[in-house]
């Protein structure tokens, strides 16, 4: 099986969120940078156990410029064989699904893999972009994916349930919490993918349809207001009266 | 004209669904022109869409939309928005919405912005849609400059509102293209507000204990008739559903009232709760850092604390 995993750059879950002067880009000082979680732990993991199974290859892709290398070999350090990095800063998710579709529309693979959602954009958009560029199904926050040959049985997560769907390769997923365990990369992954092949290839062109006019950060807590614990009578009265939720 | 794709779950609507709708009417006033809603598969009363500002629904009834195929979905709203004439297309950011978006945008080459949590502004045939970013610590302002417009609303983030009757419902024959997949089955845990949803949220963290322990939790959560949520850790030792794990890598909520006993508050926790309008923590540690993002806090021993507001909850409701 040939399975392609979508992996993008996000900063850690620890960061304290700035912006700059003006309000339009993040304030990068000091930020540290991640894999996207559920890249890493659910939709990567889910590849390399298939191809650990069944046999086949697992490629990471990436959009974005030559600072996300060293994010691109975690992935070949977690146990990728090979990377693409699409050499351009995405202007918005359309950009990145038609830099991704691109590169993977003549490369015939079975499965696509994304994470659920970026942990900084919280777009859940690009999975179902490529899916339609691609023409494939898309399955979301796919929790189990059993494979059978080309079929496969997939719970995903809705609204206080899952739903189990059946379908054949090819087709697109997004990985939720479930799919997969975690896994660390280990000295003798990470010595190894540097010698396994990162290609970078050229972005196509595309029209931006959406640009993040300014960031805003939300109001300010006030103080908490201490209710003692042998008043609970007094909390549900705030609750009731000042907060008015009750 | 602003197009509002209407989810349905086994032919009813639920509250996201109003929401949308409202988002979508409050949308077209900005605009200046009007709302109309699109409903796929079953439905058992698609004419009450009306009164939450729709001015007319088009219904594309085929059974065979029942469940979700989102190419299958795609498809038939692209189809119907550019018949209708849709400027703005707007839908729930709920497992469906969010599975149907991206593609429309792929299939329209059209700018989206999904989780919308204010009413847009509109200038020069521009949208300016807010959203939150960066799980909830901040938001973006996203201007979408395409002819057609696409938006996913977050849940909880107006409240329905009505505005009119009913409108009335034309069936559209749309093509309806052949799904690659098969639902094989739809559970669904019956009776409780799913967390994205609800407005009262109890929860949970390894404070507690054990599972063993979860009993007054689930009191409290049953006298409030709140859905109950938990930390991660204790979701990933397996004492709560996954479901249930709240933050930054779990679901992200934003209830009316979000009670947090024996949760310390880690950033990442605070990253799927902080959009919930109150906040009550209860914890023996008064250094807590959850007590900084709070609106009211407890400092005690939530084995104590909890029951007795529960009773306290109960006299309220007696009075
Ligand atoms: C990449 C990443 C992603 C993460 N994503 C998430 C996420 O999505 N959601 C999430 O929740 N966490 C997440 N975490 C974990 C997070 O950092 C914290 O470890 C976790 O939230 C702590 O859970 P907790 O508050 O239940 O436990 P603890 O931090 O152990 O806190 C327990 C609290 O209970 C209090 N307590 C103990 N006994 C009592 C008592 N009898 N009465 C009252 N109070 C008591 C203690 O004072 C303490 O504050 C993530 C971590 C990482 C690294
Ligand atoms: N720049 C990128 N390069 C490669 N994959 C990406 C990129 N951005 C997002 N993705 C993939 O798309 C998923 C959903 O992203 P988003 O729509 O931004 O929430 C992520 O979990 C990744 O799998």
């Amino acid at each position: 099986m040939k399975l392609l995993v979508c992996v993008s750059k996000t900063p850690d879950t620890t960061t304290k969120i700035a912006f700059n002067g003006d309000s339009t880009a993040l304030d990068t000082n000091g930020v540290q940078y991640i894999m996207n979680p559920y890249d890493e732990w659910y939709a990567l993991v889910r590849a390399l156990e298939l191809k650990e199974a069944q046999g086949g290859t697992v490629t990471i892709i990436n959009v974005g410029g030559p600072e996300n290398d060293a994010t691109i070999r975690k992935g070949l350090a977690i146990g990728a064989d090979a990377a693409v990095r699409v050499n351009t800063n995405p202007g918005s998710s359309l950009d990145v699904a038609k830099q991704i579709a691109a590169y993977a529309k003549d490369e015939g693979f079975d499965l696509v893999f994304f994470g659920k959602e970026t942990i900084d954009y919280n777009g859940a958009e690009v999975g179902a972009m490529v899916a339609e560029l691609l023409d494939m199904p898309f399955i979301s926050f796919a929790s189990t994916l059993e494979m059978d040959g080309n079929n496969a049985t997939i719970k995903r997560d809705i609204e206080g349930g899952t739903e189990t769907i059946e379908l054949a390769t090819p087709f697109t997923l997004s990985a939720a919490k479930g799919l997969a365990e975690q896994r660390i990369p280990n000295m003798r992954g990470i010595m190894m993918a540097k010698r396994k092949p990162l290609q970078v290839v050229d972005p196509v062109d595309v029209t931006q349809h959406t640009t993040v006019a300014r960031y805003e950060m939300p109001p300010e807590k006030s103080a908490v207001k201490l209710v003692d614990a042998e008043n609970m009578d007094e909390l549900v009265r705030l609750l009731s009266e000042e907060a008015k939720v009750l | 004209m602003v197009l509002v794709f209407a989810e349905s779950v086994n032919g009813t609507f639920k509250k996201a669904t109003f929401e949308a709708v409202t988002y979508g009417y409050q949308t077209a006033q900005v605009m200046g022109t009007h709302c109309e809603a699109l409903v796929l598969g079953s439905a058992e009363n698609a004419a009450g869409l009306g009164q939450y500002g729709a001015q007319k629904v088009h219904h594309v009834a085929d059974t065979s939309l029942d469940n979700l195929d989102s190419q299958v979905y795609a498809a038939v709203i692209a189809e119907a928005a550019k018949a209708a004439g849709a400027e703005v297309v707007i839908m729930s950011h709920s497992s469906t919405g969010k599975s149907i978006l991206g593609r429309l945008a792929a299939r329209l080459d059209a700018g989206s912005v999904p989780g919308a949590n204010a009413i847009p502004t509109y200038a020069d045939g521009v949208l300016t849609v807010r959203k939150p970013v960066f799980s909830g610590k901040a938001f973006a302002h996203v201007d979408i400059s395409s002819d057609i417009k696409l938006v996913s609303v977050m849940g909880n983030s107006l409240a329905p509102q009505v505005v009119g009757e009913d409108a009335s419902v034309e069936a559209l024959d749309a093509t309806i293209p052949a799904s690659r997949l098969t639902v094989k089955d739809v559970a669904r845990v019956e009776g409780i507000t799913p967390l994205p949803e609800a407005e009262l949220v109890v929860s949970a963290g390894r404070g507690m204990k054990g599972p063993e322990n979860w009993g007054i939790i689930e009191q409290l959560a049953d006298e409030l008739g709140a859905t109950t949520a938990c930390s991660r850790p204790v979701s990933d030792v397996g004492w709560r559903p996954h479901h249930e794990h709240v933050g930054q890598t779990g679901v992200a909520i934003r209830p009316n009232l979000y009670i947090a006993a024996g949760i310390s508050g880690a950033i990442q926790h605070l990253a799927g709760v902080n959009s919930s309008k109150v906040i009550v923590v209860i914890n023996k540690d008064p250094e807590a850092p959850f007590f900084k993002a709070a609106d009211y806090g407890v400092v005690g021993d939530l084995f104590d604390v909890v029951p007795r507001l529960t009773e306290a909850i109960k006299a309220h409701k007696a009075a």
